[in-house]
């Protein structure tokens, strides 16, 4: 289990992480989501002692990563595309961290078919592509067979392929029983991998929950109506509990309305009764990638104050943008 | 590629017994160390250079000499054959170890491998001890062999060389005739040779200190380039005789007493004297990085 708290970082003036508080439990994948800049690299280098925690603190199964004793055998870590030297070959870079922990040099073989670079492993990294670069990283991670893995934005630069392996093996080694945390700033991403999310924006903690849970707080479900009588519908709408809010008519087309509060069908027949002709009916799922947009959007707003925003209400507040009430 | 290979290892993967492990971390450096052909080239241009400057120094001064020509350098390989023979290529050859030793830390630096390396040693202190061990092991050999083969070098080509001297004694013009004899039985002279090889080792961590302190290839080879080269030898120009100690207690002008088989006038300390300033120096620099290494963010 990774746990932080109150773990704080500021570089000069700037706030890189703010009080920020959250545990990582075994058995699933939890996706850490925020947008560039939001201080998940950070919190993660925080996490594994290369940078220094203005305050709080952070621990992985209860003890600190300085204090580990062979931190690989515990703890895999990706954190950025190519922290090699391009000289040397894969190879020898996994060798090196291998005998630092004392793992056999038959261990590096393994790892270096797990992520399928068996072939090039002795030519130098120089000539290695961006995903070829992550799959080293992914398989010096693995190295120790660790407990626990840390992975800042392990897709970045793979294809199409290669993200759907990166995805069944979090999967598989959370199934395992491992503690997978795994950063991203692609919601949809996101969406499809981790189990639990821990969402930040401006180095604040925004969310913490299930996917499942995040997506249903964050679909937004309106629908859209079109009416040439829109003045009345809204009325009729309004008297059976729907919140409307007039949309800005569009290219001289009929006038539009957004719903919450009642779905399609019923609509519908509340325009029948009333004889009012629709042009448009149409259910609203707003994008995931829209409302965490929105989500995040709003987390530098709220970023601007001194005291600490209460996450769950940040997140209520903001996981249903203002226009529709 | 598609298919999910199994993670876990296929054999149970050793317990690490607590006493292997700085030597798991010798092993590691000596990994990297090998596993870049900046070393390579480094050492060869080193050999090259120290060998191929002493031969071609020696053997033009001489041939200057022969043709009656005398200059400074002419009169100094007749006075301290020993000084010049040792001076002349590893004077310039040192400047390869001066730049393999900044760039065996940091190249970690500049390329993101030390966060590598911190993350499996999270500790810290024992990645730069571990690295200058594997390090001063590599330059004591490369160094020894190097400043023999300079020695003997330049012993086969001044040994039985005759000079004729002019002196004024007593206003007359005396002319005498010199055979240049140089041996490591001499007084001094397995001492300086030897002494080349430590110097070059000492300078070598001096060098990946000021790497790790300054932690950029182009500033910290400039930086010790220029201390070596131009900021340590001008110090010399200060007045006065407390500008002679500072001169003397500078670390590389300390260091290189080690390389001359009989001291100079003046001197204000001996051989060892001066190795132990400049091992002292050196030591400082190391503690100063790892100090520093704690607590930078990496």
């Amino acid at each position: 289990m990774i746990e932080a708290q109150d773990l704080t970082k500021r570089y000069g003036d700037k706030l890189a992480v703010d009080h920020l508080s959250f545990q990582v439990q075994p058995g699933r994948v939890t996706g850490f989501l925020g947008p560039n800049g939001a201080g998940k690299s950070t919190t993660m280098r925080l996490v594994l002692g290369l940078d220094r925690p203005a305050e709080g603190r952070a621990t992985i199964g209860g003890r600190a990563y300085a204090d580990l004793a062979d931190p690989l055998r515990t703890v895999g870590a990706l954190l950025e595309a190519k922290a090699m030297h391009p000289g040397r070959s894969a190879r020898n870079h996994l060798l090196f961290l291998a005998q630092t922990q004392g793992l056999p040099s038959r261990r590096v073989d393994e790892v270096l078919d797990l992520v399928g670079l068996g072939d090039v492993a002795r030519k130098r990294t120089r000539g290695y592509s961006l995903g070829m670069g992550q799959r080293v990283g992914i398989a010096a991670a693995m190295l120790g067979d660790p407990a626990v893995l840390l992975l800042d934005e392990p897709v970045n630069g793979l294809d199409p392929e290669g993200i759907l392996w990166v995805r069944n093996l979090m999967k598989q080694l959370a199934t395992d029983g491992r503690t997978i945390f795994v950063s991203s700033h692609l919601m949809n991403e996101m969406a499809v991998t981790a189990d639990h999310l821990i969402v930040i924006g401006k180095g604040r903690l925004i969310a913490d929950c299930s996917t499942q849970e995040f997506i249903e707080r964050s679909s937004d479900k309106s629908v859209l109506v079109r009416s040439p009588d829109a003045g009345r519908l809204a009325d009729l709408l309004a008297a059976e509990g729907g919140k409307v809010t007039p949309e800005d008519p569009t290219d001289g087309r009929a006038e539009a309305l957004s719903v919450t509060g009642l779905d399609a069908p019923r609509i519908g027949e509340i325009a029948a009764a009333g004889r009012i002709v629709l042009h448009e009916l149409t259910p609203q799922l707003a994008s995931l990638e829209e409302a965490f947009m929105e989500l995040t959007a709003g987390s530098v707003e709220y970023g601007g104050g001194g005291a600490p925003a209460a996450p769950r209400q940040t997140t209520a507040s903001a996981a249903h943008p203002g226009s529709h009430q | 590629m598609t298919a999910v290979s199994p993670p876990a290892p296929a054999t149970a993967l050793p317990a690490h017994r607590r006493r292997l492990r700085f030597g798991g971390l010798l092993l590691a450096e000596w990994t990297k160390i090998r596993s870049v052909r900046s070393t390579l080239w480094t050492l060869i241009i080193f050999v090259i250079v120290s060998l191929g400057l002493t031969g071609l120094f020696t053997w033009l001064t001489l041939n200057a000499l022969s043709n009656g020509r005398r200059g400074n350098a002419a009169s100094s390989i007749v006075t301290d054959p020993v000084g010049f023979i040792l001076g002349t290529g590893l004077g310039l050859g040192q400047l390869a170890i001066c730049v393999l030793g900044v760039l065996v830390i940091t190249s970690e630096y500049s390329t993101g491998a030390i966060r590598s390396a911190l993350l499996a040693v999270p500790r810290r202190y024992p990645v730069i001890l571990a690295k200058g061990l594997v390090f001063a092991a590599l330059v004591i050999v490369v160094g020894e062999i190097v400043a023999f083969l300079s020695f003997f070098i330049g012993t086969a080509l001044v040994n039985g060389h005759v000079v004729t001297l002019h002196g004024h004694i007593a206003g007359r013009v005396v002319s005498v005739q010199h055979t240049i004899t140089v041996s490591l039985s001499q007084p001094g002279v397995l001492r300086a040779v030897v002494g080349s090889g430590l110097y070059l080792t000492v300078l070598g961590l001096f060098a990946l200190a000021i790497g790790a302190l300054i932690r950029h290839t182009a500033g910290a080879v400039t930086a010790v380039i220029g201390m070596v080269l131009v900021i340590f030898p001008l110090a010399g120009l200060l007045p006065d005789s407390w500008g002679a100690h500072v001169h003397a207690y500078l670390p590389t002008v300390a260091g290189q007493l080690i390389t001359a088989d009989k001291p100079a006038s003046g001197q204000l300390l001996s051989a060892w004297q001066g190795f132990g300033v400049f091992c002292a120096w050196t030591v400082l620099l190391l503690a100063a990085a790892i100090v520093l290494l704690q607590r930078r963010d990496a």
